[in-house]
């Protein structure tokens, strides 16, 4: 994998509304990726790999990073329909839509909400359903500290990648953090809070888009059993897990990631 | 001065080794560790205290609301306010109060308080917190970064469906009603004096300044860790024009009267104890659901009282720590006066929530320890506020002929 020079800019999405961060990196098919509840990482590495194989866009969601207008958003239609203005803005017709966690929530929604605009589509351990047998950890109950060992396979590369630059005995970057965290699991928390299921099993049969569900075995979030709901619900789909992989396996294992994501589309 | 005894009301068999076995006194603690049993005999010894500190003088009595909270088991203030209403006939019922973003319709509060209000012949002090994120997010599954505008648009139906006369359309975004028609409607009119109960957020300061509203700072951590974020309140009201009287601030504080200094150790040393290191085992997890405060609240820096960093410490201080830090104020009366005319003139506060019962004090050391206070304590401080002696606008309003009840008030429990 060659390191791809990302571009980060403000994207304008119109009818007054504030601009969305934008991350663009690559060559060759476009892919709109929308990442999960934490948010992109510092020279994200599943970006990047992905980046090594299409033309990527990563909008970043209102109270994400430099986006702005989370007050606008108040619940799941209408952070769908930001997603569907964001590709419109990005003048992309029918990319691949590639989301993960609460991103392959929205990417699902959005499926749903307009069949007919998506053809291929990547869920890599969404959110969006829920299971009484299985129930979903409280991501937003967690400090800082346990969330390595519930996100990753790998607890040690987990701590490495979550905490690398984190000084939080530090007052004015733990204020900024919580400023951060605050924004970013604030509005999350208006798709996920408190339970992770907005309606998504009544729509999830709509969709038409070619689908690649990818889960990694060792996700203890949203445990893969989760897949075969998706599977069963959505008729043109495939569901495919990876070994030694948690619920970041975009980060534990970007290439294979990758890889599938790239049968996906190739098909 | 105003002062009302306030009773969290704990559950007082916690288990000795509480904090090392269990996650956290709130939200997840499991239910097994109550017995309806034993809970029978606990919430009928305090609702008679409560009515014992109506005897004594005290202007006001207060309840308030939790939920899966083991060091605070009134998930329904108003059913203790109801219970109180009966068998009381002068103090204040002073509920701080009823999480109007948990009811659903809200206008359930406006009637709820409005019944209150009536059956106690307008004693009714009506509270309205946001309610902590243990309760409003974790326990009762609010979005946190909607919860205040839940709690701001359940406040403007409330305050309208007392003052309007006839029925009205209400068409917010999280309830929409074609008939708003409170029935009954509070004596107090257009609504009760009304208490908000705060910790910090700055938006709550202007809310209280704008509306007349009593800010009420419910601290377990005591009036010297106070003095920074009451300073900010009294910024504020200068800065808003608005008149400095003290009957628009409240503090609690935990208060331990005795005989003398070393009495009042022996006596609750260990009630306290039992609240701190049991009572207040919160998981920090809970403390703040990300989004539950805004952004500028947090560049305050004003976070939630139930962090690691604030909780942890308060455990392991000795008595004399607590004493001397102001975290409780203890001692004989002598002693106790001289500390809360510090914490009066301090945060420059007219209302006192008295946290006379503290974990798992046993019954005749919380009537002890109240009586010390009303006799030898409140007298002294009955007059430190002279110049607002006459300020109405944020206390009850009275009928001043109530129809008398058929409880004979002397039968009640504890009256000398």
């Amino acid at each position: 994998m060659t390191a791809q020079t990302t571009e980060i800019r403000m994207l304008e999405i119109g009818n007054n509304r504030p601009a969305v961060e934008l991350w663009e990196a690559g060559q060759g098919d476009a892919v709109v990726f929308l990442h999960g509840a934490g948010g992109l990482m510092p020279d994200d590495r599943f970006f990047q790999a992905l980046a090594a194989k299409f033309h990527v866009y990563a909008p970043l969601l209102p109270g994400y990073g430099n986006s702005q207008g989370e007050d606008g958003l108040h619940d799941m239609l209408d952070a769908t329909l930001h997603t569907g203005d964001v590709i419109e803005a990005l003048g992309l017709v029918k990319p691949a839509l590639v989301g993960h966690s609460m991103g392959g929530m929205l990417a699902a929604e959005l499926a749903s909400l307009a069949p007919n605009d998506v053809e291929r589509l990547a869920l890599i351990a969404p959110a969006g359903l829920w299971l009484d047998a299985h129930p979903i950890e409280d991501l937003f109950a967690k400090l800082p500290f346990e969330l390595p060992e519930l996100l990753f396979h790998d607890v040690a590369l987990g701590e490495k990648l979550m905490t690398s630059g984190l000084d939080l005995d530090d007052p004015a970057f733990l204020s900024a953090f919580l400023v951060i965290n605050a924004r970013r699991l604030g509005m999350a928390g208006k798709l996920l809070f408190p339970i992770p299921d907005r309606g998504l099993s009544r729509r999830l049969h709509r969709i038409k888009a070619k689908t690649l569900i990818l889960w990694g075995e060792s996700d203890r979030l949203i445990k893969p059993v989760y897949g075969k709901g998706f599977a069963a619900a959505i008729a043109n789909s495939q569901l495919q897990t990876l070994p030694e992989a948690g619920h970041l396996v975009t980060h534990e294992k970007p290439e294979q990631v990758v890889d599938a994501i790239a049968a996906l589309i190739n098909a | 001065m105003k002062f009302t005894w306030f009773n969290l009301m704990p559950w007082p068999h916690l288990p000795e080794d509480f904090r090392e076995q269990h996650h956290s006194v709130w939200v997840d603690i499991p239910s097994s560790l109550y017995d309806p049993k034993k809970g029978h005999e606990v919430y009928n010894t305090y609702l008679d205290q409560l009515e014992y500190a109506e005897s004594l003088g005290f202007d006001g009595i207060g309840v308030n609301e939790h939920h899966a909270n083991a060091y605070g088991l009134m998930p329904s203030p108003n059913l203790m306010a109801a219970a109180l209403a009966r068998r009381t006939s002068k103090a204040a019922l002073v509920v701080l109060g009823n999480s109007i973003a948990l009811y659903n319709p809200p206008i359930r509060v406006a009637e709820e308080f409005a019944m209150l209000d009536v059956i106690s012949g307008g004693r009714l002090v009506a509270g309205f917190p946001v309610g902590t994120s243990m309760d409003t997010n974790y326990a009762y599954g609010q979005i946190p970064a909607l919860t205040r505008e839940k709690y701001a648009e359940a406040h403007e139906l409330i305050v309208r469906a007392w003052k309007e006369d006839k029925p009205f359309s209400f068409n917010g975004r999280f309830t929409q009603l074609r008939y708003a028609n409170c029935w009954p409607k509070p004596i107090q009119s257009p609504r009760p004096p009304v208490f908000i109960p705060g910790g910090g957020s700055v938006e709550t300061y202007d809310f209280c300044i704008e509306n007349d509203y009593a800010y009420s700072y419910l601290s377990f951590t005591g009036y010297k860790r106070a003095q920074l974020l009451m300073d900010g309140f009294w910024e504020r009201v200068d800065e808003m024009g608005a008149d400095k009287s003290p009957y628009r601030a409240g503090f609690a504080q935990t208060i331990c009267v005795a005989e003398t200094d070393e009495e009042a150790k022996e006596l609750y040393a260990e009630h306290v104890n039992y609240f701190f290191n049991r009572c207040l085992h919160v998981y920090p997890g809970f403390a703040d659901a990300p989004g539950y405060r805004t952004v500028k609240t947090i560049k305050k820096g004003a976070l939630s009282q139930f962090t690691r960093a604030s909780l942890g410490a308060l455990g392991k201080l000795t008595w004399e720590e607590l004493v001397a830090d102001g975290h409780i104020i203890a001692g004989s009366p002598e002693t106790v006066v001289r500390q809360m005319k510090e914490l009066i003139t301090g945060l420059k506060v007219g209302n006192i929530f008295c946290l006379l019962h503290i974990g798992n004090m046993p019954d005749e050391k919380t009537r002890l320890s109240s009586r010390l206070f009303a006799e030898e304590v409140m007298p002294k401080l009955q007059n430190m506020w002279p110049e607002w002696e006459h300020d109405e606008r944020f206390w009850i309003h009275p009928l001043e002929t109530p129809v008398e009840t058929s409880v004979p008030l002397a039968a009640m429990g504890g009256a000398e």
